[in-house]
């Protein structure tokens, strides 16, 4: 729950319900961008993701120290991305 | 992957490693994180057996499962096995223990409980679900309060009326108030926490160096951003300063996220208290709807028992906590409590400091008592 996950925007596709598509670990999910309105979220900027909500935009340099420091906590990360992609943001 | 290979670097780990010592050697500090990733990541990467023994990591209350009390947990239990009702929680949350079982084992009994990775999932099940009422149990520090918010607020312009929180929000301020106020807790500087950070930014820690005293350093969570804050820490104390530094300027900003603080503020107020396990109650610590998202707020819509339990004797949760004990020296740890079987909620959550000492302590512990006895 508390793991914030980096995933790379593919595309905004409904603005008026803040939704985007979102690569994560090699998954495309939904993700809600209400909350990081004002920093003009575009396709290929990376953001940290927090119970299916991007909570900060991040550069790609910290996006792969986020993921690589995630991978090495193995079992945690591995659930928090499994809950990811289990998950049905629509 | 060509950074990674340039921040892992074990020569600048090393460097950091010596600049500690050297700048520890003329004493002994106690520094305390409030934040239950870097917990985590102190166990996983035995950071505390790198440092020198004259400082001294106290693991505080950063983990939001970790401070449930068990009250709140009989109080989702009986929304959870009320007739009609489907209960939505983050997994981390199912086997936290109430007084009398957890929400794993009100699942078995029959309790409709799903487990969803965000409240927008939980919404979701509303939705597809219009004959149910769909609860969906609401923790976190600021990092996910905003999330549960806004969510909250979709629920509203969406007319799901079949859709309520209850809510267990807490908020990282408060805390770190009460443990200065500890009579017997001498800290000499916090390690700052990381994502609830990105939310509410750095001024709301000012208060901690300039009414308290104390240095504060905002860290990441690799294992040399929690080096590097610990440097700064002992930096500020030997030059005689303290203020709050932003070791993490890769996520967090001085302002935070403004939206998200905007959203949160819309939807929730404070609490005038909240008990925190092993801390007590802590005024205006926790955040409920407002009077406007009432038709939302699962608390007024169930009779919830709404009893203070107190925590088992056995359970030393509350010492460690508040970094009285070490998590190996509480009575129970590792023999009546573990993770398969916790009696406390610091042995639940993979980020509480019991867990993470049981999964990744004991050896560098059991190396470290036949060297010469535990630390």
């Amino acid at each position: 729950m508390c793991l914030g996950i980096p995933g790379e925007v593919v595309e905004l596709f409904d603005s008026n319900r803040h939704l985007a598509k979102v690569d994560v670990a090699g998954v495309r999910r939904n993700i809600n961008i209400d909350l990081l309105e004002d920093e003009n979220v575009a396709p290929g900027d990376w953001v940290l993701i927090h119970v299916g909500f991007a909570m900060a935009k991040i550069d790609e340099r910290e996006a792969q120290r986020a993921l690589e420091g995630l991978q090495l906590m193995g079992q945690a990360y591995t659930d928090e991305v499994r809950a990811v992609i289990e998950s049905q943001i629509a | 992957m060509r950074f990674v290979d340039e921040y892992r670097d074990p020569a600048a780990a090393r460097a950091l490693v010596a600049r500690i010592t050297e700048l520890a050697s003329d004493g002994h500090y106690k520094f305390m994180e409030i934040c239950g990733g870097h917990t985590h990541t102190i166990y996983r990467h035995g950071i505390e057996n790198l440092l020198p023994t004259s400082v001294e990591l106290v693991h505080g209350p950063g983990c939001p499962v970790c401070v449930i009390p068990m009250g709140r947990i009989d109080d989702a239990i009986a929304v959870a096995q009320t007739p009609g009702v489907i209960f939505t929680s983050f997994g981390d949350m199912m086997r936290v223990p109430g007084s009398t079982g957890s929400l794993l084992g009100a699942k078995a009994q029959g309790a409709d409980v799903r487990i969803v990775y965000s409240p927008l999932d939980a919404l979701r099940v509303a939705v597809d679900n219009p004959d149910r009422h769909v609860v969906f149990f609401a923790v976190g520090f600021e990092t996910t309060a905003p999330s549960t918010a806004a969510t909250v607020l979709k629920a509203r312009q969406d007319v799901v009326m079949n859709f309520s929180i209850f809510s267990n929000h807490v908020t990282i301020v408060p805390p770190i108030k009460a443990i200065l106020e500890f009579p017997d807790l001498r800290l000499d500087g916090f390690i700052g926490p990381g994502h609830v950070s990105t939310v509410i930014g750095q001024r709301p820690y000012r208060f901690v160096a300039e009414e308290y005293g104390k240095p504060f350093v905002t860290a990441g969570f690799e294992p040399l951003d929690i080096l590097q804050a610990i440097a700064m820490l002992l930096t500020q104390v030997s030059e005689g300063r303290c203020c709050v530094e932003n070791q993490y300027t890769r996520c967090v900003s001085e302002a935070g996220n403004p939206r998200a603080l905007a959203i949160l503020d819309e939807v929730f107020e404070l609490r005038p208290q909240f008990e925190w396990r092993g801390l007590g109650l802590i005024p205006r610590s926790a955040l409920k709807l407002r009077p406007e998202f009432v038709q939302w707020d699962a608390e007024l819509r169930f009779e919830v028992p709404g009893v203070r339990v107190a925590d088992p004797k056995a359970c030393q949760c509350g010492e460690v906590l508040k970094g009285a004990i070490k998590p190996w020296e509480c009575k129970v740890f590792g023999t009546a409590c573990t993770p398969e079987t916790p009696i406390g909620t610091c042995m639940v959550s993979s980020e509480g400091a019991c867990a993470a000492y049981y999964n990744f302590g004991r050896l560098h512990r059991e190396v470290a008592v036949t060297m010469g006895g535990p630390r």
